[in-house]
């Protein structure tokens, strides 16, 4: 039986053309080419079973195209755990319909019925064993047309693929050191560049001397652009040379002063800001507050911390440049390149290739326009540009800092009669491709610099940035709402994986905990009793379960809960963290039970919520950009600390599959539950309120000191 | 420029080199080696853990001269697909990554461990890899193979 048709999904409906998608290839393979790309996150794995499902062909006969501006649909930006939603129903729309053209190509060349038509391995075939195939079909079918909104996708029970745990098609590679990464590719007459940036935070370069520079062998050229700087050498250790003997011939300008690091709070709420009313409701009878409860919560500037340094690849060929990135958005990066290069889009060519996990919007897209300008001198040469380590630490964008402020009003009974939520931040958004000027790094150095662009917040639809989980699930009978965006941006902020998401859930997660405990109700009841939405509840009652909450108490052992929908229309996700107190937390088990509609690939969510849970661990026990007033601090492994594997959690999943509703992404759901749960559950250890992340010894002493 | 000889990955090889030259840059630049990878220049992450005789040690700050007469084995020596090492069979069958630019030099490393140690416990590998840096969470599964390989190593 087929589910109803749908209208076009949203990728479809930019980008109509089947042939833009599918195609069916002269070696018997079926090449599928998604607008979104591999972040390291399994996606392609996830529509190459998709498409195997809706075509009927095998898994090992989809050959998944990287994305280019050249050729490929374009799907905007490979964020917000949107892959799957976008590109995945687009997919599985397209495939239907192709399907569905090639069976009636085939009824007529083979004058069957086409409902008595099956198709197997992509061999279509009918009673009186007549067949035929795609491929032999493919010259009579065109797929020029648009897509329209007549084909039927299969449903779940239909899919033989989709719902299953298949191996990702990258892994081998991997595993054999086949390059695929952007920093592994030969490229013929390849050569390398570096960039000199500045230490101090905002600095702008002031005078060159070129001398030592000139001298380092190997050397092809200086590239200069105002105050944007760099080597062109025919070695990476040339470069590097290259670029210490340019750096000691650098003078700056003073730079930026940086706020105050140890007071986050006291700096965003001082800055000029633009408020913004995100969600209101008011009772229907208003109660009296007996009392209310005032809390504030921080979470500092996240870096995210590739494990790659951010690297790019460029050639020019006349005014026509060919450009390689990790980018999560190769047509949004093209959008800002033409801006800068004041050229036409169709001159440039961006295709996207494989760099390390970013979790969101790093240097990838800083990098490919460092290429693009060190390229111009490298004589029609392609070359490849490598961000240091520093640089990536200190240069890149990092995940806003926020300060959050909840009111509760409490009745008599303690129970919540009202809920005032207000967020002071930077945007957490400054992505390319999508303003009049570009937000690319060097934009801001060269000569006729574009002023640096002051991070926004995506809007409510889209899951809103600073406020994004801001909107309580629960039914509490009132509640204001409020986000307050910084105008001003001495820390360089963009979008984090969950952008707000973190903050407000462990703000909200925080003071539920606390309410219950004061109320002496368990805490996992009084969430329960506040929910009306029943995924919202099982994936509650599964992670309690499983955890067998509550367990017995131990000295020195403590447990907590933590819960979100991710963006309040994502996935479900609870947690439960148990740890151990002593004089540092260690996180020793996290158990949690996740609900993403129909799981595609069931290993490949659990990957995602376990990569989330552990990453989540890191941010709340040990990361923080340091900064002093003139510069970023944190420029190394030693100084930006993540948890190691000694460290790492025991992580325990469930996944709630329900193969009749719609999928959505997994990768940012764990990072607010988890990060509720290990704060709830330092709480029951210790007996103290850390409400400013990281949750460090020095913090849980300073709380402590507070309590007394 | 003078010339280092060392054993790459089981074979003898004669680099033209200054002395003072990582061995990362050699193997990534030199000879189109690009397993190990570059992931900090400092010898924190591990992601250029290429094997010196049985320890995993970081590829991006040790100079060539120290190799000289030094069997290196990077992940391509490892084995290949027709003849996988039991570690890169194990990391397949675990899905252990996410993003995987990390995963030669874990290999690496739980290589050298398990040539050290063939049973190693559940802490033993995690103290192994303690000096690799993981950034998508994937380090359960990571163990998982590593133990899943020694075990299989293990069996007659």
């Amino acid at each position: 039986m087929n589910s109803p048709a749908p209208k076009l999904p949203i990728s479809l409906l930019a980008n109509p053309r089947l042939s833009s998608w599918v195609k069916f290839t002269g070696d018997g393979r079926v090449a599928i080419s998604p607008g979104k790309v591999e972040i390291g996150q399994g996606i392609v794995t996830a529509l190459a079973q998709i498409a195997a499902d809706e075509l009927d062909v095998d898994l090992s006969k989809v050959e998944m195209i990287r994305a280019s501006t050249a050729a490929s649909p374009n799907e905007g930006v490979t964020s917000g755990s949107l892959s799957i939603q976008q590109s995945g129903r687009a997919l599985r729309h397209v495939c239907a319909e192709v399907r569905q053209r090639f069976l009636l190509a085939a009824s007529e060349r083979l004058g069957v019925d086409e409902a008595l038509l099956t198709i197997d391995d992509g061999m279509i075939s009918g009673p009186g064993n007549v067949r035929t195939s795609y491929w032999e079909l493919a010259g009579d079918v065109s797929l020029d047309h648009d897509a329209t909104a007549g084909a039927a996708a299969k449903s779940a029970a239909e899919r033989a693929v989709a719902g299953h745990s298949v191996q990702r098609v990258d892994i081998p590679h991997k595993v054999f050191a086949k390059p695929r990464f952007i920093h592994d590719q030969a490229l013929p007459g390849l050569l390398h560049g570096r960039v000199l940036r500045p230490d101090i935070s905002g600095a702008g370069l002031t005078g060159l001397d070129e001398t030592a520079a000139r001298a380092v062998p190997g050397l092809v050229a200086i590239a200069r652009d105002g105050g944007f700087a760099g080597v062109v050498a025919e070695s990476e250790a040339a470069a590097e040379a290259a670029l210490k003997a340019l750096r000691i011939g650098a003078t700056w300008s003073a730079g930026e002063p940086l706020p105050d690091e140890d007071d986050l709070a006291g700096f965003l709420k001082s800055q000029p800001v633009e408020t913004t009313l995100i969600d209101s409701r008011t009772a229907a009878s208003a109660k009296t507050a007996v009392r209310t409860l005032r809390r504030q919560y921080t979470r500092p500037y996240i870096a995210h911390a590739s494990i790659a340094p951010s690297c790019a690849m460029a050639r020019w060929e006349g005014d026509r440049v060919q450009v390689w990135t990790h980018s999560q958005g190769v047509y949004l990066l093209r959008a800002d390149l033409a801006i800068v290069l004041k050229l036409p889009a169709e001159n440039i060519v961006v295709e996207h290739m494989e760099g390390a996990g970013c979790y969101g919007h790093n240097a990838a897209d800083d990098v490919a326009l460092d290429a693009v300008l060190l390229a111009k001198a490298a004589g029609g040469h392609p070359i490849r540009v490598q961000w240091s380590r520093h640089d990536e630490m200190t240069h890149s964008p990092f995940g806003a800092a926020m300060a959050i402020e909840i009111e509760a009003d409490l009745d008599a009974d303690n129970e919540i009669i009202g809920w005032r939520h207000a967020i002071w931040s930077n945007g957490h958004a400054a992505r390319p491709g999508r303003a009049a000027q570009p937000a690319l790094l060097a934009a801001t150095e060269i000569a006729n610099p574009y002023p640096r662009m002051i991070s926004t917040n995506p809007p409510a639809a889209n899951g809103g940035g600073g406020d994004r989980n801001s909107v309580p699930l629960y039914d509490f009978p009132a509640w204001t709402i409020t986000s307050h965006r910084l105008l001003t941006m001495p820390v360089r902020t963009s979008a984090l994986r969950t952008l707000g998401g973190q903050g407000n859930v462990f703000a909200i997660e925080t003071l539920l905990d606390e309410i219950a405990i004061l109320r002496g109700e368990d805490p996992i009841a009084f969430r329960l009793r506040h929910l009306r939405d029943e995924r919202a509840k099982d994936v509650i009652r599964a992670t309690a379960r499983r955890a067998a909450w509550k367990p017995q108490r131990q000295a020195g052992i403590g447990h907590g809960v933590g819960f979100a929908r991710y963006k309040n229309t994502g996935a479900y996700c609870a947690a439960i963290a148990e740890i151990e107190g002593a004089d540092d937390i260690r996180v020793k088990r996290l158990t949690l039970a996740v609900d993403v509609g129909e799981a595609i690939n069931p290993d490949g969510v659990i990957n995602q919520i376990e990569g989330g849970a552990i990453q989540a661990t890191s941010w709340v026990l040990k990361e923080r950009v340091r900064f002093c007033r003139t510069r970023i601090t944190s420029a190394s492994w030693t100084d930006y600390p993540i948890l190691t594997f000694s460290e790492v959690p025991a992580v325990d999943i469930e996944i709630i599959q329900r193969p009749e509703i719609e999928p959505v992404g997994a990768g940012e759901a764990a990072h607010g539950p988890v990060t509720a749960a290990i704060a709830n559950a330092v709480f029951d250890c210790l007996g103290v309120r850390v409400c400013d992340l990281p949750i460090t010894r020095d913090r849980i002493i300073a709380a402590m000191e507070l309590a007394s | 420029m003078p010339s280092v000889q060392f054993r790459l990955n089981g074979a003898a090889t004669a680099v033209d080199t200054d002395p003072d030259q990582m061995l990362l840059d050699v193997l990534r630049s030199g000879l189109g080696i690009t397993g190990a990878h570059f992931g900090c220049g400092a010898g924190e992450c591990g992601a250029c853990h290429v094997m010196v005789g049985d320890r995993a040690m970081t590829s991006c700050d040790m100079p060539m001269w120290s190799v000289a007469d030094k069997d290196v084995v990077t992940v391509e020596g490892l084995g290949t697909a027709e003849r996988p090492h039991p570690l890169q069979r194990a990391f397949i069958s675990e899905q252990a990554m996410q993003c995987g630019y990390c995963v030669p030099g874990i290999l690496i490393s739980a290589a050298a461990l398990l040539k050290r140690n063939p049973s190693p416990s559940e802490a033993e590998v995690r103290a192994a890899l303690d000096r690799n840096l993981c950034r998508c969470g994937s380090h359960n599964r990571i163990v998982r193979a590593v133990l899943r390989a020694a075990s299989e190593m293990a069996a007659p």
